[in-house]
């Protein structure tokens, strides 16, 4: 019984040990959370975006930090798990203290950590393309909302290639849902008939595409020019590209838009069968300003690798990042809530050559590029919108939105409806 | 065989410590001041509450694999249907705070332009109900898989691969979006849980205490399971399920009740879970965290009850770790971990306790031998 | 814009007819072609699409080539001096206007290349199917022919019929035949008689482009062409309706043919050795990133073999995966016989290891593996149409199972295999040296899952993740078919896929999967022992 409650006591300390150990901690450095997924399914595309910050952050430190403290960036490994997520989220503001954190990649790794960032009221840095409809005090999207990306890339069909028909073909989540739901109505408002609309949806990592790309050459051979806006995630693009270029889908027959589909995907494909397809972002390796040149050789330095690519979510969080020290500095803190308050209004040069504003929804200025597939699997770009666009975080093509507005800077409110002038949404 | 004692050293343990838990860890976190050396931080709470949570669902599979000699490869399934079944009542409780603000329908339902509430969510706005759904769901849905499988003799490997597609199934259908709960990005933003704020301290800590409380009833409730005359014949099924059939008694009955009674647990462990992590979706459903129970169970030691839970504790507690001191090297050292312990321990932590103190168990049940091997006969016909 | 493509084929087409008809191209005058040739350097899609209008106005001598060079994206320009360059194949540049060597001052500037899009594609591709009507290939002409059955333009009827005089090969002169029926058809100014015709001829073809082209006739079409047009396109669906059926059918081969390669080398280690084997995706994985790796070194170092280099990872994938599943099993497994349970718990940990690893080697990104020219497309056959690479991976998993099946069957290595997996203890009494089987085995099996990653290599992603989208779909393929038979393997991948394609139309394919998993788990209750129950003793032992 003796040995028994000692043999206890030794593993309760090693478990105690092994939940309460934290890295001891040196006062002058300010920490910056990077919350991105290292292993699991969506370690493909956010390791980079690890890398990424890592680097920029170097950068920083080589400029003299901010506010004359070195930064320090604290990486944490949330495995694609979504609970983690929120564990981890935890884990970096209250128990590592840090000033802000960059990092999520799906809609529902946010979701996930959205509580967190609100209950312990920190910043979160958010630098990928998503669905809209959501607008937090405590967070920034420096990702595209569905009117940066989507809508400037169905005008773009329309107009150069005389698309009459659409495949919306997506992952079965809440992007490819919004999207496709904003694009029906956008579409409809456009005189587009509804049997000309052919709305498709595949689980996460779908693999066997035969049938799908049947159909959509079908749905295409009726005479009418056909296009396919694609929101397919991620893992599920690189069989369905394969297929599509196997089945000999080219892109003068039936163009395919891709708004998940970037360089970095590319890569792990012989992209010869795909050129001309499209993708639409509002980055892309190709451009080529001085910016973009310094941004892209550091990037291949700091990873060692001159093959290494560039792209959009990169961009984001190079924006992200710098607005975030440039608030800080005006702010002369970064007490999160004097951050927060200074953000808004705080201009940002892009890559791209233009000078990008956080404004007060919380969304940036972007410019919008559509990009065709070359065979070395970068983008060739096709069309610039000459402005920024402002990013919208409420559509005005969904009924339950049209009438929301965010505004953190002078209705202190993420979800204001317009027409009965309260905060707080639809009301019932 | 000479009857087992209700509590053994190891169960008494195992019930102090969690119960001092349940006591201490809520009482320094919320009384203490935080620079004392015994403060519990804020973030600690609901990670310990995830770890009982999970601490609960071993000692539930434990019961089935354990001791009805049942690898059931979905439990993950029966932990996020009670899961599903909280997340749901706590949707309903944000009433008007969603972003679109309607008062009845979930933000995601607003946004598939859904009007009205589906029916399979009437209810959920009482307690009650979705504390009966937490049971009565898990448990149903285990009542009818069993009936049918045990009832044709599905057993072995076989059977552990129908758990898991029935969890795969399920994880698929939770991820349409047609389904109604939410798609991939599931239930989350949650406010409120019988009117208290779910984010409060206090409520944290009630809800640690309440997990601790729930693991401590589900090993007592386990322990009598396993210490009755039921609880024989199941050890007889597992070791010889044949000879037991031949002696007359209904094998699929008694297995049916253990799996149906796991189940619940499993549910309940499960509604403890989402409150304190604060969203529940489809991964949970996912075959990997159904195998990753059963890990759990194998570290700290099958067939023991104490050794499941102290496996979960465990291994969640090394995968926290790992994951904030070593994120791009931690899968070696958990995988490494998984190795050894199957090698080197294949009793388990709790084994290896036994085995250095020398503690000779006569009164415990005899420890699991492999059960009947998957059928390994002839290559090819 | 589609106007601008049509009108660029309506002029390509004009040259096309005057060299047909033997006249000379009357010579150009140098202004229209230099002029053209300006808006290439212009670097805007509209000059562009302008030059090549211009190009083929002026029926330019050299506008052939530089076609050709443009779509091959070898169509350079100077920025300053607006002059116009080919590389060709060799990377020697040449002049366009006149194809003569260019100047080696040109050469050392910054040449851009002329940019396209698919808008200019397309006008490209109108400009020179003109041409290709009368390449030398006859599939060149085919295609030609296809596309203008597809496109239906008016304009390029004088063509077809000049290159119909001249046709020589049946298949050609039967696509050439139905262009300039499809055109026909669509024509007001043609006899009645002549248009109905047109619609069987049309009919005949039997694909969608047929139906597309019954279906879009204009609107003051006589009744009775529009009758004739209304059968043919009664007949088609009718055949469609069965080719569907056909095209589903020949997918789900296909699928199940990639569910067998999955789960064969899991039918050795699991089914036959009772392993629960957790890493056997990761020998999927590790067989694909092999065969990258194998890609990559013929290509730096014996480039001439490069058209074999998917061919020549085969057995590189099988050593490798097999050494792997070797060394596995030696420091691993071997201490878990009699243990299959504890096999799972071990084996996951390996899998999380082994996908770490290859994860910290490659990088999380997906790589880049080749797919070589003659897998590349598809064929088509009465309008149910197959990617070259789908039928190689039916062909290559019958071959692997049959190999596989001699190998157990017909081998002395097969014989002790299956002795040791009967009775481990009689087979080492009888002198089979049992943990050399055992690793052999298992190397088998695991070297067998690097050959499925070859294949799979060529359909899904390289990834660390690659082996964790197949390991339940294998697992459940082997217990379908039967636990340790591998016909059962065979016939319960075949059904699984031909199930799940049959479904998917219904269905959705998340809602198939969802009722053919369901099915599975049905069907277990009613054979509790797979498909292909073993029977006899050894199922209780």
């Amino acid at each position: 019984m003796k040995k028994f409650f000692r043999g206890a006591l030794i593993a309760g300390a090693f478990a105690a040990a092994a939940i309460t150990a934290a890295p001891a901690r040196a006062e002058e450095t300010i920490k910056i959370g990077i919350l991105h997924s290292l292993s699991g399914t969506m370690a493909i595309s956010e390791t980079t975006l690890k890398d990424a910050m890592l680097m920029l952050i170097e950068e920083q430190n080589k400029k003299g930090g901010v506010l004359g403290k070195k930064l320090e960036p604290v990486v944490v490994d949330p495995a694609s798990n979504w609970p983690l997520f929120a564990e981890k989220a935890r884990e970096l503001i209250s128990n590592q203290k840090v000033a802000v954190v960059f990092g999520c990649w799906t809609s529902v790794s946010r979701k996930s950590v959205l509580p967190v960032f609100k209950e312990l009221d920190s910043v979160l840095f958010y630098p990928v393309q998503y669905e809209g409809e959501e607008s937090e005090r405590n967070v920034f999207y420096t990702g595209a909302a569905p009117n940066q990306q989507a809508i400037p890339a169905v005008d773009y069909l329309m107009k150069e290639e005389g698309v009459q028909r659409w495949v919306l073909a997506g992952t079965d989540y809440v992007y490819p849902r919004t999207t496709n739901k904003i694009l029906e109505a956008y579409l409809k408002d456009k005189g587009v008939a509804q049997e000309d609309i052919l709305i498709n949806y595949t689980p996460f990592g779908h693999s066997d595409w035969q049938t799908i790309v049947s159909d959509i050459k079908k749905f295409g051979s009726t005479g009418k020019k056909t296009a396919v806006v694609s929101t397919i995630n991620g893992d599920a693009n690189v069989p369905f590209y394969k297929e599509l270029g196997n089945q000999g889908i080219k892109a003068t027959d039936i163009p395919v838009v891709a708004f998940s589909v970037g360089e970095e995907e590319l890569a792990g494909i012989d992209t010869k069968p795909l050129v001309g397809h499209l993708a639409a972002w509002n980055y892309f390796q190709s451009v080529d300003t001085p910016d973009n040149k310094a941004f892209i050789e550091k990037w291949q330095a700091f990873t060692k690798n001159p093959k290494r690519v560039t792209n959009d979510p990169m961009e984001a969080h190079y924006i992200g990042f710098n607005m975030w020290v440039k608030a800080a500095e005006k702010a002369g803190s970064v007490e999160p809530d004097k951050v927060i308050d200074a953000l808004p209004g705080i201009e940002q040069a892009n890559l791209t050559g233009g000078v990008s504003k956080m404004l007060p929804n919380h969304h940036i200025t972007k410019p919008v590029l559509i990009g065709e597939i070359k065979d070395d699997g970068q983008f060739d770009v096709v069309e610039k919108t000459d402005d920024l666009v402002p990013g919208d975080a409420w559509s005005d093509f969904l009924p339950g939105s049209k009438d929301l507005e965010a505004d953190w800077v002078a209705k202190k409110c993420g979800n204001f409806n317009t027409k009965t002038g309260k905060c707080g949404g639809q009301g019932s | 065989m000479s009857r087992y004692r209700f509590l053994d050293g190891a169960g008494m343990i195992f019930l102090a410590v969690v119960l001092a838990m349940a006591a201490l860890i809520p009482a320094s976190n919320l009384l203490l001041p935080p620079d004392s050396w015994l403060h519990v931080p804020d973030h600690m709470v609901p990670l310990l509450g995830k770890y009982l949570a999970f601490a609960m669902l071993a000692l539930a599979l434990d019961l089935v694999w354990g001791y009805c000699g049942i690898l059931s490869l979905g439990h993950g399934a029966f932990f996020a249907l009670g899961g599903y079944a909280m997340g749901m009542y706590l949707m309903r409780q944000i009433g008007p705070r969603g972003v679109y603000g309607n008062p009845v329908l979930p933000d995601f339902m607003v946004f598939l332009n859904w009007t009205e509430l589906p029916w399979f969510w009437l209810g959920f706005d009482h307690f009650w109900f979705a504390l009966l759904m937490v049971v009565l769901v898990p448990g149903a849905l285990a009542f009818c898989f069993g009936w049918l499988a045990f009832r044709s003799r599905v057993t072995g490997v076989y059977l552990s691969i129908i758990t898991q597609a029935l969890t795969f199934a399920l994880m698929l259908a939770f991820f349409r979006n047609d389904m109604g709960f939410g798609g991939n990005n599931g239930l989350t933003d949650f406010k409120d849980i019988l009117g208290f704020p779910v984010q409060a301290q206090g409520t944290r800590a009630a809800l640690f205490a309440l997990t601790a409380f729930a693991l401590a009833g589900s090993y007592l409730l386990s322990r009598w399971v396993v210490t009755s005359k039921l609880g024989k014949v199941v050890v007889a099924i597992r070791d010889a399920e044949s000879r037991s059939r031949f002696i007359g008694y209904r094998v699929e009955h008694y297995k049916l009740v253990v799996f149906t009674l796991s189940a619940m647990l499993a549910g309940i462990a499960g509604a403890l879970y989402v409150p304190q992590v604060g969203i529940i979706n489809p991964s949970e459903f996912a075959p990997a965290n159904s195998i990753e129970a059963v890990i759990w169970v194998a570290v700290g030691g099958r067939g023991t009850l104490v050794g499941a839970a102290l496996g979960a504790f465990l291994v969640n507690a090394g995968k926290t770790w790992f994951t904030g001191v070593l994120p791009s090297m931690w899968l070696f050292a958990l995988g490494g971990l998984f190795v050894l312990t199957t090698l080197l321990l294949p009793k388990g932590v709790v084994g290896l306790i036994t085995d250095l103190f020398g503690i000779r168990r006569k009164s415990e049940l005899p420890a699991p031998t492999a059960p009947a091997a998957p059928a390994k006969a002839a290559p090819a016909e | 814009m589609r106007l601008i493509g049509l009108r660029g084929a309506t002029l390509g087409l004009l040259i096309a007819i005057a060299t047909l008809l033997g006249g000379p191209a009357s010579p150009a005058s140098a202004d229209p072609v230099d002029d053209a040739l300006a808006r290439f350097a212009a670097d805007k899609y509209d000059e562009t699409d302008k030059a090549i209008e211009g190009l083929v106005a002026a029926s330019a001598q050299n506008g052939q080539a530089i076609f050709e060079a443009m779509s091959a994206g070898r169509l350079l320009y100077d920025p300053e001096s607006k002059t116009v360059l080919i590389k060709d194949a060799g990377g020697a540049l040449v002049l366009a206007k006149t194809g003569d060597p260019a100047p080696q001052a040109l050469a050392a500037k910054p040449l851009k290349t002329v940019r396209l899009n698919n808008r200019v594609r397309r006008s490209l591709e109108a400009a020179s199917g003109a041409f290709a009507l009368q390449a030398p290939d006859p599939q060149k002409r085919i295609g030609a022919a296809r596309a203008i059955f597809k496109t239906r333009e008016p304009t390029a009827l004088p063509a077809i019929e000049a290159a119909l005089a001249k046709e020589k090969d049946a298949s050609a002169k039967q696509a050439l035949e139905a262009a300039k029926a499809a055109i026909i058809l669509a024509r007001q100014d043609a006899p009645e008689a002549d248009r109905i015709a047109a619609a069987d001829i049309v009919a005949a073809v039997g694909d969608q482009d047929a139906l597309a082209a019954l279906r879009t006739l204009p609107a003051n079409t006589p009744p009775a062409v529009k009758q004739a047009a209304e059968a043919g396109v009664a007949s088609i669906e009718r055949w469609l309706g069965v080719a569907n059926v056909v095209q589903d059918v020949t997918y789900g081969v296909s699928l199940g043919s990639v569910l067998l390669l999955a789960a064969i080398g899991l039918a050795i280690t699991f089914g036959v050795m009772g392993v629960i084997n957790m890493a056997h995706g990761e020998m999927v994985m590790i067989g694909a990133y092999a065969t990258f790796l194998t890609q990559g070194f013929i290509r730096d170092y014996v480039p001439a073999l490069s058209g074999a280099s998917l061919i020549l990872a085969i057995p590189v994938a099988f050593l490798v995966a097999g050494a792997v599943g070797v060394l596995i099993e030696r420091t691993v497994i071997r201490f878990l016989y009699g243990r299959p349970l504890e096999t799972l718990l071990a084996t996951w940990g390996v899998s999380l290891i082994l996908q770490q690893a290859v994860r910290s080697v490659f990088g999380p990104t997906n790589r880049e593996v080749q797919t070589p020219e003659w897998l590349q497309g598809s064929v088509s056959f009465l309008g149910v149409s197959l990617t070259w690479n789908r039928i190689a991976i039916v062909l290559f998993a019958m071959a692997v199972f049959f190999a596989l099946m001699l190998l157990l069957k017909r081998t002395s290595l097969g014989l002790r295999v299956r002795a040791v997996t009967q009775n481990r203890r009689m087979a080492a009494s009888m002198g089979i040296r049992t943990p050399w089987v055992d690793a052999m085995t298992f190397g088998l099996g695991s070297g067998v899952a690097g050959i499925a990653g070859v294949a799979l290599s060529q359909i899904d992603n390289v990834s660390p993740n690659l082996g964790q989208s197949y390991i339940i779909d294998s697992f459940l393929v082997v217990v379908f078919g039967g636990v340790g038979n591998l016909w059962g393997t065979l016939v319960g991948a075949l059904s699984i896929g031909v199930a799940n394609k049959l479904l998917e139309p219904f269905a959705g394919a998340v809602l198939g999967k969802i009722i053919l998993l369901v099915a599975i788990i049905l069907f277990i209750q009613k054979k509790p022992r797979g498909l292909f129950a073993l029977k006899g003793r050894a199922v209780e032992a």
